[in-house]
């Protein structure tokens, strides 16, 4: 249980300088490796003694990993770039203002200048039975603590709840999925690369993991194609404290606008489910469309069909219906 | 090798959880071993069956017999084959994650799940009161038969019993499949109620956490032991010699002549009331509406120990159990006590 705090069970550390190095040891160690980027997920884990691993693989020594370069009219972020990084690049601000509007909301400007986009995406949930050590079915136990008649289960999810119901939390994960982002992949077999909507896994696929990492691989740079590069972007973040605070709901949309109608559209809600949940119908509803209340009304409509919620979270569907009208309206575009 | 997987319950109680999956390659090695062994064993042994010129001997005296004889009804053939896919389906949804093949299983599996309770639902209702609910259970007193069975297989040419509808394996097998069926389906009901389903309420507090964990357990042996009983069974479904049995559950019947070769006719004699014997293909429906009363009061006492005991008349004359030397030992039948 969750009650020692700053007195991490005893692990070997390693700090490889190179990105082979690193995968040489997660190869080697497999299961028993932790991998650790900004710390902030891993020190809540460690220092509550609920992950006990035998190795940690620090990888803030290797410099191939961090660093934002502008790639084929999209940028390149190396996954161990801090927030703050990514929040002041130029190109970023410049063509991918969803990304940096979404990393500058992300905790406090502290943890911002700590955490890495890497770590950001692909950190653990927040539920608190599961981060309680309790023996949940991601934990490989065999229940949900959460989604029991008398649970807390206010920050759970409302969609594509499969035995978990716990829900992904990160930031900048809807903005990286909304501008057709691609995650590069490297294992001891080679590279991949994987569209970022594809990254994150539910509970249905494989109930403890959240992404499709294997133990032996690692997520070693993001990359954003000029696909969605100067569209019209909307991001935003609802949560308990204005300071810092996890997504109750967020919400990333990008959309080319030409001639009073929508050209092309990507909506990505977050926090609702297991993994981001990409909105395709929306997006498909509102081609041709123009950015109206109308138009925002079918979209908000449509994208909290099939809600499932629980005992606490019922108040997330109009959450969610009512940021997806705004991200259809678009700040300062509402016209009708 | 940890066999069992525990956690801790909120009260701080050790709980089992699941089992350990590395019993599920333990059945599938065990079912692969198997395999192996026995088709090593088919190729080198001795294996003593009935020859050729003593069934031929045995058509001759039973001419009278119909040269196809009904095995399964359609109702049996059907629920085997739709019992067979769900397992498969259940199978696969299962354990294909275990090896590596991610997917969104849970939905298939619960639906296979219920499918596969709802054809043994019917298969108790059907063998209870259309078929010969005993002929496929397995006891002391086939004993004997397991003993010829054992000398035949090493070898040796025995009088003993031959089977009855069911060889002995068969029946063996029905006995593993009952239990292991039937915990995995029952285990699998209660786990439906924690899982989203339309069906049940979710309510995952309905046991105590120590119960859910034999629960999970239980399924998860049975589950992990029908791995290694399905890889035996498809192996001998198709095994050559045991094409006859494969075959008779697609088609419905056997010939005569194996019918001959391989069973005891007085332990499942052909003709008379099929809730309790054979009956030549086709006639089934002759044989109910003209014959039920005739066949009935010729039917062979279920108590009866041996053909020698006064019995009325059968459709089959009986058979004559050659003696390793070839000559007649008896004219009686050596069934055992059924």
């Amino acid at each position: 249980m969750a009650v020692i705090r700053d007195v991490m069970p005893v692990f070997e550390l390693f700090q490889p300088v190179s990105i082979d190095d690193a995968i040489k040891l997660l190869d080697r160690h497999g299961t028993d490796a932790w991998v650790l980027a900004g710390g902030l997920d891993s020190m809540d884990w460690l220092e509550d003694r609920i992950k006990r691993p035998k190795v940690v693989v620090d990888l803030s020594q290797i410099k191939e990993l961090k660093g934002v370069r502008e790639a084929n009219g999209g940028v390149e972020i190396g996954a161990m770039t801090p927030l703050t990084e990514v929040v002041r690049n130029p190109i970023v601000r410049e063509k991918f203002s969803l990304l940096m509007e979404a990393a500058e909301l992300v905790a406090s400007p502290q943890i911002r200048n700590v955490g890495t986009i890497g770590g950001n995406v692909s950190q653990d949930t927040r539920c608190w039975y599961y981060r309680g050590g309790w023996t949940c079915y991601r934990a490989g136990g065999n229940i949900c603590y959460a989604d029991t008649p008398t649970a807390l289960n206010r920050e759970h999810a409302i969609f594509d709840a499969d035995r978990c119901v716990a829900v992904n939390p990160s930031d900048t994960a809807p903005a990286l999925i909304a501008l057709d982002a691609r995650m590069v992949i490297r294992g001891p077999k080679g590279e991949r690369t994987v569209d970022a909507e594809d990254y994150f896994i539910g509970p249905g696929i494989d109930i403890t993991r959240m992404t499709v990492l294997e133990p032996n691989e690692l997520l070693t740079t993001i990359r954003i194609p000029s696909t969605m590069a100067g569209a019209q972007f909307y991001f935003e973040k609802v949560r308990d404290r204005q300071v810092w605070d996890f997504p109750l709901v967020n919400v990333a949309s990008a959309i080319v606008y030409s001639g009073g109608r929508i050209d092309r559209a990507r909506l990505v809600v977050n926090a609702v489910a297991a993994k981001p949940r990409r909105l395709k119908a929306v997006e498909a509803s509102v081609i041709g469309k123009p950015r109206n209340e109308e138009t925002a009304d079918m979209a908000g409509t449509l994208a909290v069909e099939g809600a499932q919620t629980l005992r606490h979270n019922g108040y997330k569907v109009p959450l969610m219906r009512n940021l997806v009208k705004r991200a259809i309206r678009g700040a300062g575009t509402w016209t009708s | 090798m940890d066999l069992l997987r525990w956690g801790r319950s909120p009260w701080g109680e050790w709980v089992l959880t699941h089992v350990s999956w590395s019993l599920f390659w333990a059945s599938l090695f065990a079912g692969v071993l198997f395999f192996v062994a026995h088709a090593s064993y088919m190729l080198f042994s001795a294996h003593r069956k009935r020859g050729a010129a003593e069934t031929d001997a045995l058509e001759a005296a039973h001419k009278n017999l119909p040269p196809k004889i009904e095995r399964h009804s359609l109702a049996a053939r059907l629920f085997h084959w739709v019992m067979a896919a769900s397992m498969f389906v259940l199978l696969f949804t299962a354990f294909l994650p275990v090896v590596g093949i991610k997917f969104a299983w849970v939905q298939w599996h619960w639906m296979a799940g219920l499918v596969l309770a709802a054809s043994i639902v019917f298969h108790i209702i059907h063998a209870s009161f259309w078929l010969d609910f005993w002929s496929i259970w397995v006891g002391p007193k086939d004993i004997p038969e397991l003993k010829a069975e054992l000398l035949r297989e090493f070898g040796h040419d025995v009088p003993g019993p031959k089977s009855g509808k069911y060889p002995l394996g068969n029946r063996l097998y029905h006995l593993a499949i009952v239990f292991a069926g039937l915990g995995v389906v029952i285990t699998g009901m209660f786990m439906m109620v924690r899982v989203r389903t339309p069906l049940f309420v979710r309510n995952p507090y309905i046991l105590r956490d120590t119960t859910w964990g034999l629960t999970y357990v239980t399924h998860g042996l049975a589950g992990v032991g029908l791995v290694g009983l399905v890889i035996a069974h498809v192996y001998f479904a198709v095994r050559p010699e045991k094409w006859w049995i494969t075959k008779s559950m697609i088609f419905g019947w056997i010939t005569r002549r194996h019918y001959l070769e391989h069973h005891e006719p007085s332990r499942w004699p052909v003709g008379g009331d099929e809730r309790r014997n054979a009956k030549p293909a086709g006639q089934a429906r002759v044989l109910r509406k003209s014959q039920k009363s005739s066949i009935r009061a010729s039917t062979p006492s279920r108590r009866r120990t041996s053909s020698c005991s006064p019995t009325p008349p059968r459709v089959s004359p009986p058979i004559r159990t050659a003696t390793p030397a070839g000559k007649p030992a008896s004219t009686c039948t050596a069934a055992t006590p059924r």
